[in-house]
């Protein structure tokens, strides 16, 4: 494994005893050029474990070991210079994660000016190959990022993450911003970098349709923890836990025969609040087939096909 | 599907000032919307396909926008070139209108309750105590539950699901003919999304709604459409009725647009990609507005732009001309204009 969580753990305070349980014992690894997508609702945590990850929040509990070695429970400023050079991040909202006062030389340039030193004009050449790698082109160096569409803006955030070179890339939701033809582009443009540069990507995002066609392995969260992990194709075409069933029927189809035929399937309420869970199933309240006794154990995650776990009582 | 039009727009056309020139945003835009149904608008951002809706109720800013040409009739009356004051006859009353982000649409200082009680009075003369009943019964027919309750809260207190309910509350409480739904689920999570397309769909059963639906996701536009608007830069590419649309696409944009989706049956298929990126419609290209990215590109596509081909399925593009070279395509707009 290149990077692995174990029981990994986020709590946030509410004040007196009340915490929101926003990651909660997530043991979750990624190989050496493997990308696992990590899907769920709003709220469920993804967000927050991708961060808890690679040390931007601290660690209520459990451990990140990256390549062998344990990372810092909570990060100091050296650890954040130490890890970035192979842990890079990019990031959902492509507006408010470019510094607008900034060009796109500058921006791109930042990371490796910060590591290695040096000026703007002699890395030019290979912020100029980053642009071009990620379909931009050369001479958009001194733009400002208003100049660009949100797609555009994507690519200069992967440009500037992929120039120091990292390993691992966490990318969160970074296509959700975006017209689905362009996330077609921008799911395409990271598969290629992956294939081409030996990239691990934690790929964040709230629907699988699109994540599946970059995944090797798919991970699906709910209310803070994993509920099945697998293969991307069986957790798509063979999803075994109640509510990746959901998740995945209530995408609609671009197919109006099969849309018509549709049997409504459709998952009832709303994610409920993370905060002071009780133990139990944490989907018994929308589960339609839950029984007593989801309601007091907690199910693990066991394996139910090759390399295919799921945390439901019922399998 | 029934025949009486409700809404008919014709030949609209807007334009934008500004400091780089004029911007063409819609162009010779005419569809028909029939009661009951519903109409898709697809298409990327930036296509004009909010600013068509926005200008049949006088929601852009003018200036810097400007109605060129063209005419909207609700039932025959015309909606264009009318006043605020004569606008508001229509808006909110004959035509309900729901926007992608709830949070910014609803008034974060008054109640939920308030601001539909609000439309009912204005609109209907309702008294206060008539209009606070109309509101319990609208909540529940959106499925909030615990109405009376949740009429009291203010839209911080709703999540985003809860917030676009209430604002389709909004919209209906004046019994509309015509339901304008610009992106009503483009920031909601696919099951939030289900819950809502499902609710739009059983109200417009049960109050005869026509429903104008803008999206850009073709998943939504099978689930929910009878007829279809692809719109390009300003322009509608292509229209027809839904599986037209999806099963004998006429116009190279709207096949790009369907590779470009993550479907089901495709196992591991790498996905489609539409190269480059739309126009600049300060200055439109001179001939057809997808010449640049179309991979069936002819020399005359450059300079001269195509017009509307075929009858009840239409597409803009001369490959349906009867000179151009025979192809796939041009099969598919006489094989769904013959039947």
């Amino acid at each position: 494994m290149l990077i692995e969580a174990r029981k990994l753990r986020k709590y946030f305070r509410l004040g007196k005893d009340k915490q929101v349980h926003a990651v909660d014992d997530v043991t979750l690894g990624i190989a050496d050029n493997e990308v696992v997508g990590l899907v769920g609702e709003s709220g469920s945590g993804k967000t927050t474990f991708g961060k808890t990850l690679i040390g931007l929040y601290d660690k209520t509990g459990g451990q990140v070991v990256f390549r062998d070695r344990e990372l810092p429970q909570r990060y100091q400023a050296e650890d954040y210079k130490r890890q970035a050079s192979e842990i890079q991040m990019i990031f959902q909202d492509p507006y408010s994660s470019l510094n607008p006062r900034m060009t796109i030389q500058e921006i791109i340039a930042e990371g490796l000016l910060i590591r290695d030193g040096g000026s703007l004009d002699s890395v030019r050449d290979k912020v100029v190959y980053w642009l071009e790698r990620v379909g931009l082109h050369g001479d958009h160096l001194s733009r400002y990022p208003h100049e660009f569409s949100g797609g555009q803006r994507q690519r200069v955030g992967i440009a500037r993450a992929l120039i120091v070179e990292p390993k691992l890339l966490v990318c969160d939701e970074p296509i959700s911003a975006l017209d689905v033809s362009v996330q077609a582009q921008v799911v395409k443009l990271l598969a290629e970098l992956k294939q081409s540069l030996g990239l691990a990507m934690l790929f964040i995002a709230h629907d699988l349709s699109m994540v599946r066609y970059v995944s090797d392995r798919m991970a699906v969260m709910y209310l803070g923890s994993l509920v099945e992990v697998g293969p991307a194709e069986s957790v798509y075409f063979a999803p075994r836990h109640p509510y990746t069933k959901m998740l995945v029927s209530s995408n609609p189809e671009p197919d109006p025969q099969h849309e018509r035929a549709r049997k409504d399937v459709i998952l009832s309420g709303e994610i409920p609040s993370p905060v002071n869970l009780q133990p139990g199933c944490r989907f018994a309240g929308r589960c339609p087939l839950a029984e007593p006794r989801c309601r007091q154990e907690t199910p693990l995650l066991r394996t139910v096909a090759a390399n295919h776990l799921a945390a439901c009582h019922l399998l | 599907m029934s025949s009486e039009v409700v809404l008919a727009v014709d030949n609209l056309a807007v334009e934008f000032a500004t400091w780089g020139g004029s911007v063409q945003a819609v162009r010779d835009v005419s569809f028909k919307l029939h009661k009951g149904t519903t109409l898709a608008i697809v298409g990327e951002s930036g296509c004009g396909k909010s600013v068509t809706v926005q200008s049949l109720l006088g929601l852009i800013p003018m200036p810097p926008g400007r109605i060129t040409a063209g005419s909207a009739r609700l039932r025959g009356e015309e909606l264009l070139g009318l006043g605020a004051k004569a606008l508001n006859r229509y808006r909110g009353k004959r035509i309900g209108m729901i926007f992608q982000d709830a949070m910014s649409a609803l008034n974060p200082t008054m109640t939920i309750g308030d601001q539909i009680a609000e439309t009912l009075i204005v609109h209907t003369g309702m008294s206060a105590a008539a209009a606070r009943q109309e509101v319990i019964t609208l909540l529940g027919q959106v499925q909030i539950p615990e109405p009376e309750r949740r009429m009291r809260q203010y839209p911080f207190e709703f999540s985003g699901g809860m917030l676009q309910r209430a604002m389709i509350a909004l919209s209906i409480a004046c019994q509309p003919e015509v339901l304008i739904a610009d992106e009503p689920t483009t920031a909601l999570d696919v099951t939030i999304q289900a819950q809502i397309l499902q609710l739009l769909e059983s109200l417009q059963k049960s109050h005869g709604l026509s429903i104008i639906l803008i999206t850009h996701d073709l998943g939504v536009v099978a689930r929910m459409a009878q007829e279809v608007a692809v719109m390009y830069a300003g322009q509608i590419v292509e229209q027809g009725s839904v599986d037209d649309i999806f099963y004998r696409s006429a116009h190279p944009y709207t096949l790009g647009l369907k590779a470009a989706m993550p479907g089901k049956a495709a196992h591991k298929a790498q996905l489609q990609v539409i190269p480059g990126s739309p126009p600049d419609l300060f200055a439109p290209p001179a001939g057809c507005g997808f010449h640049a990215r179309c991979p069936h590109v002819m020399q005359l596509c450059e300079s001269n732009a195509p017009p509307l081909f075929g009858t009840t399925h239409q597409a803009r593009c001369w490959l349906h001309h009867a000179a151009a070279p025979v192809h796939p395509l041009r099969q598919q707009l006489i094989a769904s204009s013959g039947s």
